[in-house]
């Protein structure tokens, strides 16, 4: 017999575990800050324990705390995958926070609650609690990417990241009050059933006109063309470890709000959001990729290559069938984990007081580094989905699902614009190893391997090597994506 | 045959031992180990000759593993080889031998990562040759890219950049046609077997045109045609030596091989719809390309247009069976047979003689560091053995009688005789052009006075330059005077083709009720 509170077990557990690491970091003086960063990881892990006791037991799916709150298999894998990704984040961080003299504890605990926010999203089944794990997310990001107070950029993205998202949230909320004004319900399963019961509800004016602002939030948090507009500001201006965090882990914590909300709430109404979907998919895989090609800035090209695998996620969703829903999911996995590993590249070749960023910074890489230079090679390689590297299954699927919702059209149009977005990934491996190093003014060059701990270059290598060892044996984590889908039947 | 996984062991042999020369990293050993490495699996590989039962024409050596099953996606690992996969395989085996051994000393900057990428280049068209599973192919096809990608950009010539990402982004973008093209067939038949896309005959003719082009292009690209070649003079002329002598002798030759394992027995029907218009391109492209061939100044451009003009000659033999199968409906027809077996041994020929042509002209740059035609002159007083070598190898680049590229030639012409005694003749023009072009190189490379102090103080070959050069040269030899073993390994193999290629073609069908 479970006990109420036990269906949100690991987010009780886990926001105990910030106000502890909050009040621990209090104490602590400066040269103890390691603490702070061990406990933050040991919460991240025991969590990801909770977990991992809580979300496999075996039944289909279990709703509790008042239809408030659900564990199911899919929640489990996804908040497993976050807490771990977390993890790799955490590891570059204790480096980079260090080489920048930002090494606080504020980091760890903002981190944190944007993990409890990503949880709670990904398990709310009421239109209220998917809200407020949005906010909660949203509010730790926007403190984050302000994190650099005296950085005119930094603070320049952040005002911006926090007006635009303000704006979604508020879409979002009015499309999820009309919904309540329309359906009297708050809990996912309710509408869903009460949307079942509206005759021609593909036609009905007031539910389309809900539908659009839901999605338009939606693609909002995936920053889809054409709701991109703070992403290449919020990535560029950010510090690069918040840039890694904030574009690889709370993808996946969208991709959740997209299969609670609209895959399966209004999975009655999946005719209007699936075109919707497939408009804003490709404008994000036309626009982003050719877009990209014109960046210098490699945190910029990231972000614009970013809104094109979002097109791709979403493409991937629009079919509302089940195939396309796993390779929607595992397009999000391995981008999440592909996303860290770039920008942890960036990360491990920063050092004391130097930011990597420009794309001439990657210049002569090979010859300073060939084992982070073949790193690279395979992350940007998987970027561009060329096999044998794991991004190609992952935008095989995608095509694959859009190929059977007989939209051959859209298909050729994705493809095409991967052979553009190629282009650029391609200059970066040319500047890393058909280039010589430049040495960047005044500073010497950029100083590899030296003081990078051996933490950061094992996960580094680790992320690399995933991306060969997923290629080789993608069928593990397909599986896993597909099981987790089927057992809430999506 | 034998009853452990030898095309598994071609393919991951030289990827491990690939990965092996990397991690041994800039040490002396490096090389031997890469050496070792090749010159085993090229013995393995005379294995796929010598146990092939010609008896039982068709796929063998196979192997069959359940690879990937998700999201209704199923992919499996299968392998097996045929009498038309096994030359290429072999070929490809010993060609990587010769570049390993051409870049011996030459390669002074990160020798390991060079070798290693050509292992790895090595294994993965193995793979291509290999792949019985439509994805698994194109996983191969694309994966060849990278080492490639890396092999121009990092050890080639001065405009490298540019050159690398065309190729790149020229091939990229005719696979990802291809594609889309299987993942249609695969929603349309539930599988990507090979021999289950072959059973499909009843594939809607507007989705089949769509499907053909995007083959046509795909391949088209890789083998290439005109008017889509224009990505390989720049890649050939760029690449260093070695992967000059990859591109021409081996992934010219995927593309080759692809319109024979996927186009012609999957869509035969718009193969056979159009097989003029790819006739007329490829004849298009022999006269053309050969007239553009004989204005070149620099002298690895010269030879990579000529390897364009002598693939048209592939593409025309294995067209211009439908256009012979038209005129004598039935059973497959000799002339037929012979127009794939022309094209196929001018494959093996050409995988040959362009190999020995550009590594001729990769010993003239390592002393002079020019590929400008003028620059040279009179080299044979100073290096007869080589000039001994690159005559032989011009002929045979000519065609000439004895030369393995008289052969294939021959036969594709002789072919064509039988659909159209017009297609012999313009196709025959080659003969005078290649002639034309290969012997006023001969002339102004290797003849006349001895211009420039430069070419004074020429050495002749050294003893590996030698030992590359007469292994090319046996071959080229053996090919031109006994093709007999090659064309007796092929000749059941494509008859059972044939007759895969005309069960999907309808109209030859009809023709025959």
């Amino acid at each position: 017999m479970m006990s109420p509170f036990d269906y949100a077990m690991p987010e009780i557990f886990l926001l105990a575990a910030v106000c502890v690491v909050l009040l621990l970091d209090i104490f602590l003086t400066r040269d103890l800050r390691e603490v702070t960063y061990l406990a933050a990881q040991a919460s991240l892990l025991a969590t990801a324990g909770v977990v991992y006791t809580h979300a496999f037991t075996g039944n289909e799916r279990l709703v509790g705390l008042g239809r408030h709150y659900v564990i199911d298999e899919l929640g489990g894998v996804l908040k497993i995958s976050i807490l771990l990704l977390t993890m790799v984040v955490f590891v570059y961080a204790r480096k980079f926070l260090r080489d920048q003299s930002m090494w606080r504890g504020e980091f760890f605990v903002l981190s944190l609650t944007a993990v409890l926010g990503m949880m709670i999203m990904i398990s709310g089944y009421n239109l209220l609690v998917l809200y407020l794990g949005l906010e909660l997310l949203a509010l730790s990001m926007y403190a984050l990417v302000a994190m650099r107070r005296d950085d005119g950029r930094a603070t320049e993205a952040a005002m911006k990241y926090f007006v635009l998202g303000a704006i979604a949230s508020g879409l979002l909320l009015y499309g999820l009050s009309m919904l309540y004004g329309l359906t009297g319900e708050l809990s996912i399963r309710q509408i869903h059933e009460y949307l079942l019961g509206v005759p021609d509800s593909g036609a009905n004016l007031p539910l389309l006109f809900t539908l659009v602002f839901l999605v338009a939030a939606v693609a909002f948090k995936f920053g889809a063309m054409p709701f991109h507009m703070w992403l290449p500001d919020v990535y560029h201006g950010a510090p690069t470890i918040v840039t890694l965090f904030l574009g690889s882990v709370p993808k996946i914590a969208a991709f959740a709000l997209l299969m609670r909300l609209l895959a399966e709430g209004m999975a009655p109404l999946a005719s209007g959001w699936s075109q919707l979907f497939l408009v804003l998919g490709l404008l994000s895989v036309a626009g982003g990729n050719l877009v990209a090609i014109a960046q210098t800035s490699f945190k910029r090209m990231l972000a614009y290559s970013t809104i094109a695998h979002m097109g791709f996620i979403l493409l991937g969703a629009m079919t509302a069938t089940h195939a396309g829903y796993s390779a929607a999911m595992f397009y999000v996995l391995v981008y999440a984990l592909t996303a860290a590993g770039a920008f942890g590249v960036l990360v491990v070749m920063g050092r004391e007081g130097f930011e990597a960023d420009s794309l001439d910074d990657l210049k002569g890489l090979n010859e300073r580094n060939p084992w982070l230079a073949f790193i690279m090679l395979l992350l940007l390689f998987s970027m561009a989905g060329i096999p044998p590297t794991v991004g190609f299954y992952a935008k095989l699927a995608v095509i694959k699902a859009v190929v059977d919702a007989n939209l051959v059209w859209a298909a050729v149009i994705m493809v095409v614009m991967s052979v553009a977005g190629a282009y650029y990934y391609l200059r970066a491996i040319k500047m890393m190893y058909f280039d010589k190093p430049e040495p960047a003014p005044g500073s010497g060059g950029i100083s590899v391997n030296a003081e990078t701990g051996l933490d950061c270059q094992i996960v580094i290598s680790l992320n690399g090597v995933l991306m060969l060892v997923l290629g080789v044996f993608p069928g593990l984590l397909m599986g896993v994506c597909s099981m987790a889908l089927q057992a809430s039947s999506l | 045959m034998l009853d452990w996984s030898i095309l598994s062991f071609l393919i991951w042999l030289p990827i491990l031992g690939g990965a092996g020369v990397l991690l041994a990293g800039e040490r002396n050993v490096t090389r031997q180990l890469a050496l070792a490495v090749t010159v085993l699996t090229f013995l393995v590989s005379l294995l796929l000759y010598t146990h092939y039962d010609l008896a039982r024409p068709g796929l063998q050596f196979g192997e069959q593993l359940a690879w990937i099953d998700a999201f209704g996606i199923r992919i499996n690992y299968a392998l097996a080889a045929d009498g038309i996969a096994i030359p290429l395989i072999i070929l490809n085996c010993f060609i990587t031998i010769l570049v390993i051994i051409a870049g011996w000393e030459v390669i002074q900057y990160r020798p390991a990562q060079y070798m290693a990428a050509f292992l790895i280049m090595e294994g993965l068209v193995n793979g291509v040759f290999a792949a019985q599973d439509a994805i698994l192919f194109y996983i191969f096809f694309e994966g060849m890219l990278i080492p490639m990608f890396l092999i121009i950009g990092i050890w080639g010539g001065p405009n490298r950049v540019y050159a690398t990402i065309k190729f790149f982004l020229y091939t990229f973008l005719g696979s990802v046609f291809l594609l889309v093209s299987l993942i249609y067939l695969y929603q349309q038949s539930g599988s990507f077997a090979l021999q289950d896309l072959y059973r499909m005959h009843d594939i809607d003719m507007h989705a089949q045109l769509l499907i053909f082009l995007s083959f046509l292009f795909a391949f088209g690209v890789k083998i290439p045609m005109w008017p889509v070649h224009t990505w390989l003079p720049d890649a050939h002329v760029e690449a260093p030596t070695g992967g000059s002598v990859i591109l021409a002798a081996i992934t010219l030759k995927v593309g080759g091989y692809a319109f024979l394992r996927f186009l012609l027995p999957i869509v035969g029907d718009m193969a056979a719809e159009y097989a003029w218009l790819i006739v007329l391109l490829s004849l298009w492209t022999i006269v053309y390309i050969g007239f553009v061939a004989l204005v070149q100044a620099d002298m690895k451009k010269l030879i990579a247009y000529s390897s364009i003009a002598h693939m048209a000659f592939v593409t025309l033999g294995f067209f211009l069976v439908f256009l012979i199968q038209r005129l004598l409906p039935g059973t497959a027809s000799n002339g037929a047979i012979m127009a794939l077996q022309g094209g196929m041994m001018q494959m093996v020929s050409h995988g040959f003689v362009s190999g020995a042509m550009f590594l001729c002209i990769g010993v003239l740059y390592d002393r002079m560091h020019t590929r400008e035609i003028s620059a040279y002159g009179g080299v044979a007083s100073r290096m007869p053995w080589f000039a001994a070598f690159f005559v032989l190898f011009s002929m045979a680049n000519a065609g000439l009688p004895g030369t393995s590229g008289f052969v294939g030639e021959f036969m594709v012409i002789l072919a064509s005789a039988k659909a159209n005694i017009w297609i012999a003749v313009v196709a025959a023009l080659t003969l005078i052009l290649g002639a034309a072009y290969s012997l006023w190189l001969v002339r102004r490379l290797l003849f006349g006075e001895v211009r420039t102090d430069a070419v004074n103080q020429l050495q002749d070959l050294n003893r590996r330059e030698f030992l590359v050069l007469s292994l090319l040269a046996a071959a080229v030899l053996w090919l031109g005077i006994w093709p007999r073993p090659l064309t007796d390994l092929m000749e059941p193999s494509l008859h059972q083709l044939m007759e895969q290629v005309m069960l999907t073609d309808v109209s030859i069908n009809e023709l025959g009720n």
